[in-house]
């Protein structure tokens, strides 16, 4: 009942696979402190709680780890934007494990797999920050990662790894799993915030960052769970080190969680150099498209990335690249959609999701979301109108980045836009000529 | 119900006086001490509740509210706010069907008519025996291996309309 | 300052403020929803976008919401650039895609936000063809209507009502496209300052049930710039009325009193303008005989002609004209302003500390800026409700002091919450009982008015050890002291709060004290007193002319010292013993009744004449802040009905004295009475300046009382006759009884009776009005300050000894504990039963049961009223409430009470 990850490399160690290596190397999911600290679980603590915290910061910005929460900002610059000091007062870190983007599931197996890993994390990034408590965020639904990381916690505490002078380095730390109820939109970092406080779970407005001000107005750093579970590698073998795990593919560093779901003949997830592209992945390691089907188009990481077709299989799959073609790598998980598939329904599904996930906050994003819904099923019905193009477009244009609270509509629009630049004739199909039913 | 066509609701009256278990009490006080601020507990608090009565009767919204030192109205917002906050009866085990991209390609449209199918009932509905309450959810997060859902606190893979007969049978 | 460029132009604006308020008070327009000035920015509506550029030489630029983008130096946006324009025509069709296009049977529409900001932004075609959500409403109570679909959701209510006025009992809830706002469950809400809903709301889903059944749009109502009747504080207001009936009141934006919120009590309270048995025509009690004007001033003048000694009892709800043309009638000596002997004490009292001690009284805006607030005794929500707001307000100082830390603007009001959380400015409360501003309070304490005093006192002696000690002070009660001398003492702004309402002269010359002694650590202090009745403190300036209390003057007729009563807009039941007053009336030969209202006095009268309540005259009143501000005539009643001849009280007496005297009338107009009260008192001196006189010309113009769309005016009168008459004249104010005239901000004046500009015909209209958005109006504020801080300050020396037996306290209430606005028939809905409050300690000695009845004992007053067990009130106080029927008691009687059988 857990997730499984496929390898795609042979050769698998901690200086290939910084996430992953301990997973695959034991057959199984790590879970005893023993056989964490056995396979060099707490050794990068170790080291860290030798280090000024301000060097640790220093050493991921060098390593240029970009946030793999699906905006792929710098891990090392966020931390560097947090107060330090001894007047810097209560700081926290947040672990966004919010994972609800549809077409996701990379921080459900690391958590799950690997929850020491995790905690592990959780403290050095803590430690860097000069925060003193911390909290996983994690969506209420992955009931066994909760338990696992709970387990984790306490293990690590009666190891000495959290709660007072951890390491005798003088550093107090508290960890929580904090449970979500539910809804999308937690997963933005600010609507995170606001739900961790026992509030609704709409976003904030920024600035203030939060690293400025954010759990009950303190600075606080929120990072999604793959991106901190990098940090204990690079604090044991350099920057450098993860620079070139890319293996040239990319000029981003380190490895990414890729995965394949929909009509692929393998579905899954692997731990690949940064950059790998979208035809090695879905050809090579996911078997090409189950038997009998072709690949009408994809979505490079999630429903809030904008579809990319044929011609982009081979764009190493980094988060510059895929920007330049016209969408976000987002989460890295791609979502094959087979050549059987009604475009419009899929779209109509996807927007059928963030409108129902919508915080109902700003005007574009909670009354805009459920028109466009209705116009998609209106035309994927055949009942479409003149001019219903031109308002999805004129919607695709005004829930874009910037004119809403967040990006919550700004994401949902991804997939309607490039379905309506990729797919034209289908959306024409749809359109009963004034109105009336042919 | 105050909303004519949703699933979420406010009540219109708060029915029998309802009083917190001292489990329940001692759960979400130690639940509050996890936080900066009482209120952060507010779903910890109804998740305890609704752990014991599979939903959150209308009453405890005030039990809660009082607990934690925040207004009713906060409490209520919240837990309308979440959509795995219950504020209507559910049935003894919630069903809840991913219907995100990769499980409706992989089929949802299928397993979800199969399910009401069987069930009798409409998304959002409970069995007239209370045994089953259908509701749909976000990606489950395990996309590889869709169709998915959740019956309660288990998450099923790979599920089709064929073979939920047995997977159904595993909940009385 | 900074320089900014919209649309190709450069201007100079106010730095702190966000370009939507800049442009705003610019004059340049941008449709807004959930931006209000009160409330700050949010961003969450979306409808105030601009183009925004990076300098003069980018093109391209980006859309940005201008309320939550920094009026900068050197900022360049565009309003009127294509896209942006396109965009905020589609925030419109969005809003309205849920939206019932109910505008003709909608309460809102006229004066409706959502409407104006839809023609602003042009959108008129709609686009969507889909089903609209729907919701269910709640009955919110006698005051409020909920009307949820036409919610478009921009968050001003919740924002208002929780945020603002600290609601506890109203939400958001749901997600997405289904939220709704309102009460967790079904009920009254339960805010004092539920009613600005119907003004912060930009549509009508919250709108003033007590306008629903009589029911007029905003263009069709006639206005006047008035000021509220109902208790001390004087926020302005503008009623709007309609076949002579008063049909809604709103608010009357006034930068240094109300701004932009008012009370329920204010808000819903005008009911007893309409009341059907309100006195029209002068009657003779004798005969039952009515009069013309001229025949009863000849009637009167006879009946007073014969006197020995004619009397008169006026009223602190009464205008000083009305008052001051009394006392000229009836001659020094002769003349009460309405109030028991007690609570004339205490008025003159509160006028000794704001003019001879060296603190200054703040205006209310000046209150919400108060860092640290002590409120010793008075429960101001129950008695100046809107200084209890301000309050409020000022328990968020800290936030904006955290804020600044951070660098986040006044106005950006959601992360200020966030980084403030739960923190609070430190306010104090002292009083008897529980008080409704309880849950902001740094700490609380209960106790009897002589420990209240001493509590004070010796906050006092710990700021100033000058000031008086207090013997025999109690461990927990010294360590309170100190706790609020520590924290008034970390404040640049502290304030002291007190008034009237517990009638203890002790709590006001400690809260006195304390502020004197901050004054003496060079605190820039306030003080504020509040008192009972909106013309309190006015009539204690009057007083300082001479004038007896009303025992005083009932004594005299009841003793035969005197045989001509006149009693001015004053139920003398609710000012004296019954008997004394049945004893009175009863000696006096003649008892002459000017009122505006029947009551148990004015059935006494043997002559009755009508006189105006606030919406048919003019008059000037004088808050508690020493502004004296002036009301003016709303409509004509005449008109309607020629039959009706109510005039101002002041009319009628000065008409009176005039023919007695047998001389020509001097004071034809308002401004010849305001003149001649102006040279009669040293402190009423500058009263002429609170209002424009009657001669201001807007552009050679008067100033429209209708708006220009007023409609029917032709047939309103027809079932008298088909003859459509002249519209009436004014001849004491710039206002004309018309739509002709200055409207709108083209009307520079202080005199603004409606707030409407072209294309704002909601409130919103205000910020058209004002020097910048939220500030002054540019005319200046309404009123005129007529008290000043002394130099120096002597402190009061007489410290209370504690009392250990049961002693009153009197309790007030909202609604009831104020005379004329219970006679509201919304408000008496509202209204408690009677009752005794008991403290559960003492309700234990005493064996008494909750619900019980009590036979109460109060000096030598008695009577029967249910127990309240109150878990907050003090040990050894027996509250005793002030509402209709119960006897009006002073704090520190000796009580005793029993359970009844
Ligand atoms: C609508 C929305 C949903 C999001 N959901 C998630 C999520 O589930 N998990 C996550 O890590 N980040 C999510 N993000 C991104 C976060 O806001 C944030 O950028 C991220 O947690 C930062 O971590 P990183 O820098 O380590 O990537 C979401 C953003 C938006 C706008
Ligand atoms: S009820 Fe009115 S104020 Fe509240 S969100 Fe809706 S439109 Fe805005
Ligand atoms: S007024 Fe600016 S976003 Fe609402």
């Amino acid at each position: 009942m857990t997730s499984n990850v496929n390898i795609g490399l042979t050769n698998v160690g901690p200086e290939t696979h910084p996430l992953t290596w301990r997973y695959t190397k034991a057959g199984k999911a790590v879970v005893e402190i023993k056989e964490y600290e056995a396979m060099e679980g707490y050794a990068a603590l170790k080291k860290a709680v030798t280090m000024q915290p301000t060097d640790i910061q220093a050493q991921v910005k060098a390593a240029n780890l970009r946030g793999r929460g699906g905006a792929g900002f710098p891990t090392g610059v966020k931390w560097s934007l947090i107060p330090m000091g001894a007047d810097a007062g209560q700081k926290y870190l947040v672990c966004n494990a919010d994972e609800m983007e549809p077409g996701t599931f990379k921080d459900r197996m690391l958590m799950e797999e690997l929850p020491h890993q995790m905690v592990e994390s959780m403290v050095l990034a803590a430690y860097a920050i000069g925060a003193t408590k911390g909290y996983i965020f994690l969506r209420g639904e992955y009931v066994l990662a909760g338990e696992r990381l709970n387990a984790a916690i306490d293990q690590a505490k009666a190891a000495g790894y959290i709660g007072e002078n951890i390491l005798g380095s003088g550093f107090n730390f508290e960890l929580h799993v904090h449970l979500g109820a539910g809804r999308y939109i937690c997963g933005e970092e600010t609507a995170l915030i606001n739900c961790l406080e026992g509030r609704r779970a709409n976003p904030r407005t920024k600035p203030p960052f939060p690293q400025q001000a954010g759990a009950w107005g303190r600075p606080t750093i929120v990072n999604n769970v793959e991106t901190l579970m990098n940090v204990p590698a690079i604090l044991l073998r350099g920057a450098d080190w993860f620079k070139g795990l890319s293996q040239g593919k990319s000029t981003d560093s380190g490895t990414k969680m890729y995965g394949i779901s929909g009509k692929a003949k393998i579905t899954g997830l692997w731990e690949l150099p940064i950059g790998t592209s979208c035809r090695e992945l879905l050809y090579t390691l996911g078997g090409g498209m189950a038997d009998g089907l072709g690949l009408m188009c994809w979505l490079p990481g999630g429903a809030s990335t904008d579809f990319l077709m044929d011609e982009h299989l081979d764009l190493p799959m980094d988060f510059d690249t895929i920007a330049k073609a016209g969408s976000r790598m987002g989460t890295a998980l791609i979502t094959v959609i087979d050549d059987k598939q009604n475009i419009l329904s899929v779209v109509r599904n996807l927007e059928q999701f963030f409108s129902r996930e919508s915080c109902g906050w700003c005007t574009p994003c909670r009354d805009g979301l459920p028109w466009t819904v209705k116009l998609m099923e209106s035309i994927e019905a055949g009942e479409g109108q003149e001019g219903d193009i031109e308002t999805l477009h004129q919607l695709t244009r005004f829930l874009g980045p910037g004119k809403t609270f967040c990006a919550h509509a700004p994401g949902a629009m991804e997939p309607l836009q490039s379905a309506l630049k990729f797919f034209p004739e289908e959306f024409k199909k749809g359109i009963v000529q004034k109105g009336i039913k042919a | 119900m105050l909303t004519a066509n949703s699933s979420q609701t406010i009540a219109t009256d708060r029915g029998a006086p309802f009083v917190l278990t001292a489990s329940e009490r001692e759960s979400i006080e130690h639940a509050m001490h996890h936080y900066a601020d009482p209120r952060a507990a507010t779903i910890d608090a109804l998740k305890i509740v609704q752990a014991n009565h599979r939903w959150v009767p209308d009453g405890a919204i005030t039990a809660i509210a009082d607990v934690l030192g925040v207004s009713a109205a906060d409490v209520e917002g919240v837990a309308t706010f979440y959509n795995r906050i219950y504020r209507k009866p559910v049935g003894r085990h919630v069903i809840a069907v991913c219907d995100s991209t990769s499980c409706f390609l992989m089929g949802f449209d299928q397993l979800y008519g199969a399910l009401q199918q069987k069930l009798a009932i409409s998304p959002g509905q409970t069995t007239p025996d209370d045994r089953f309450t259908l509701l749909p959810i976000v990606c489950l997060g395990a996309c590889d291996k869709a169709p998915v859902l959740m019956i309660n606190d288990t998450t099923h893979f790979n599920v089709t309309a064929e073979n939920i007969d047995s997977l159904l049978e595993q909940y009385k | 300052m900074a320089t900014i460029h919209v649309d190709g132009k450069t201007y100079e604006v106010d730095g702190s403020n966000n370009l939507l308020e800049a442009c705003l008070t610019l004059g340049l327009d941008i449709p807004y929803f959930c931006w209000h000035p009160a409330l700050g920015s949010v961003g969450a509506c979306r409808q105030c976008a601009v183009k925004q550029f990076a300098d003069e030489n980018d093109t391209r630029g980006r859309l940005v919401m201008s309320c939550m983008t920094p009026a900068n130096d050197k900022t360049f946006i565009a309003i009127k650039d294509e896209e942006a324009k396109s965009f905020r025509k589609s925030v419109v069709e969005w809003l309205m895609t849920n939206h019932p296009h109910d505008c003709p049977v909608c309460a809102e529409g006229g004066h409706c936000h959502l409407q104006d900001m839809t023609v602003m932004t042009g959108h008129n075609t709609r686009r969507y063809r889909f089903t609209k959500r729907t919701h269910i409403n709640q009955d919110l109570g006698p005051f409020v209507n909920h009307e949820m679909n036409r919610c478009i959701a921009c968050y001003r209510c919740v924002r208002y009502y929780d945020d603002y006025a600290g609601g506890k009992d109203f939400g958001v809830f749901g997600s997405r496209d289904n939220v709704y706002f309102g009460r967790p469950e079904e009920g009254d809400l339960e805010s004092e300052f539920s009613g600005n809903l119907t003004e912060v709301c930009p549509t009508g889903v919250f709108t003033d049930k007590t306008h629903a059944d009589h029911y007029t749009r905003k263009w069709d109502m006639q206005f006047a710039p008035s000021v509220c009747q109902n208790c001390s504080v004087g926020c302005n207001t503008s009623p709007g009325e309609r076949y002579g009936e008063i049909r809604r009141v709103e608010n009357r934006y006034n930068g240094s009193v109300n701004h932009y919120f008012l009370c329920d009590r204010g808000r819903f309270g005008y009911g007893f303008v309409n009341r059907k048995d309100r006195p029209i025509a002068p009657r003779l009690a004798a005969s039952n005989q009515t009069f013309t004007i001229d025949s009863a001033l000849d009637k009167a003048a006879e009946l007073l002609r014969g006197a020995k000694r004619v009397v008169g009892i006026g009223s602190p709800r009464a205008s000083l004209e009305t008052n001051f043309a009394l006392a000229d009638l009836v001659g020094k000596g002769n003349f009460s302003y309405g109030v028991a002997a007690d609570e004339q004490a205490l008025n003159s009292l509160v006028h000794k500390v704001l003019s001879q001690g060296n603190v200054t009284t703040p205006s209310l805006r000046d209150i919400e800026k108060s860092d640290a607030v002590l409120v010793l005794g008075e429960d101001i929500t129950q008695t100046a409700p809107r200084i209890a707001l301000a309050v409020r307000q000022s328990a968020k100082t800290i936030a904006l002091a955290m804020a600044a830390e951070k660098k986040i603007p006044e106005w950006n009001a959601e992360p200020i919450k966030n980084i403030v959380q739960s923190q609070k400015s430190p306010v104090f409360i002292a009083s008897v009982d529980a008080t409704r501003l309880d849950d902001i309070a740094a700490a609380t304490s209960r106790a009897s008015a002589a420990d209240i005093a001493r509590l004070g006192f010796a906050v006092a002696h710990i700021i100033d050890a000058n000031s008086p000690a207090v013997d025999g002070l109690n461990s927990a009660d010294a360590e309170r002291a100190q706790t609020i001398a520590n924290g008034l003492l970390a404040a640049e702004k502290p304030l002291v709060i007190s008034g009237t309402g517990l009638k203890s002269q002790a709590v006001i010359q400690a809260a006195a004290n304390i502020a004197y002694a901050l004054k003496t650590r060079n605190k820039n202090v306030g003080i504020a007193l509040t008192l009972l009745e909106s013309n309190s403190l006015g009539t204690a300036l009057l007083d300082t002319q001479g004038g007896e209390s009303v025992e005083a003057i009932l004594t005299a007729v009841r003793d035969g010292k005197a045989d001509v009563l006149v009693i001015v807009e004053n139920d003398l039941y609710q000012r004296a013993p019954a008997k004394l007053v049945d004893a009175a009336l009863k000696a006096a030969k003649v008892v002459l009744v000017l009122d505006h209202q029947t009551t148990a006095t004015s059935e006494h009268a043997s002559l009755l004449l009508p006189a105006s309540s606030f919406a048919e005259g003019d008059g000037t009143l004088v808050n508690m802040e020493g502004r004296a501000q002036r009301f003016f005539q709303v409509f004509d009643a005449a008109y309607y009905n020629p039959a009706n001849l109510i005039r101002e009280g002041w009319r009628w007496l000065h008409a009176l004295k005039a023919t007695l005297d047998n001389k020509g009338v001097d004071w034809s107009r308002l401004d010849d009475v305001t003149a001649q009260l102006a040279s009669s008192s040293v402190s009423l001196a500058s009263i002429g300046a609170a209002a424009p006189g009657a001669k201001m010309r807007i552009h050679g113009l008067k100033i429209a009382r209708e708006s220009s769309r007023y409609s029917g005016r032709t047939s309103m009168r027809a079932n008298l006759s088909v003859h459509e008459p002249r519209a009436s004249q004014d001849q004491d104010s710039a206002l004309s009884y018309s739509m002709e005239g200055a409207s709108g901000p083209t009307n520079d004046s202080q005199l603004i009776p409606f707030a409407w500009a072209p294309g704002w015909n909601s409130p919103q209209a205000w910020n058209k009005f004002q020097v910048e958005v939220g500030g002054q109006v540019r005319a200046g504020d309404l009123g005129v300050r007529l008290i000043e801080a002394a130099a120096s300050a002597q402190y009061f020396t007489q410290v209370p000894a504690s009392v250990s037996v049961l002693q009153s306290a009197p309790l007030y209430h909202l609604y009831g504990s104020d005379e004329q606005s219970a006679r509201a028939e919304v408000v008496a809905t509202r209204v408690p039963s009677r009752y005794v409050a008991v403290s559960t300690s003492d309700a234990l000695k005493l064996a008494l049961t909750d619900g019980q009845n009590a036979e109460v004992s109060v000096g030598d007053t008695h009577f029967v009223a249910p127990v309240k067990i109150s878990a907050e009130l003090a040990v050894g106080v027996i509250g005793i409430p002030v509402l209709a029927g119960l006897p009006k008691v002073l704090s520190g009687l000796t009580v005793s009470l029993r359970g009844s059988v």
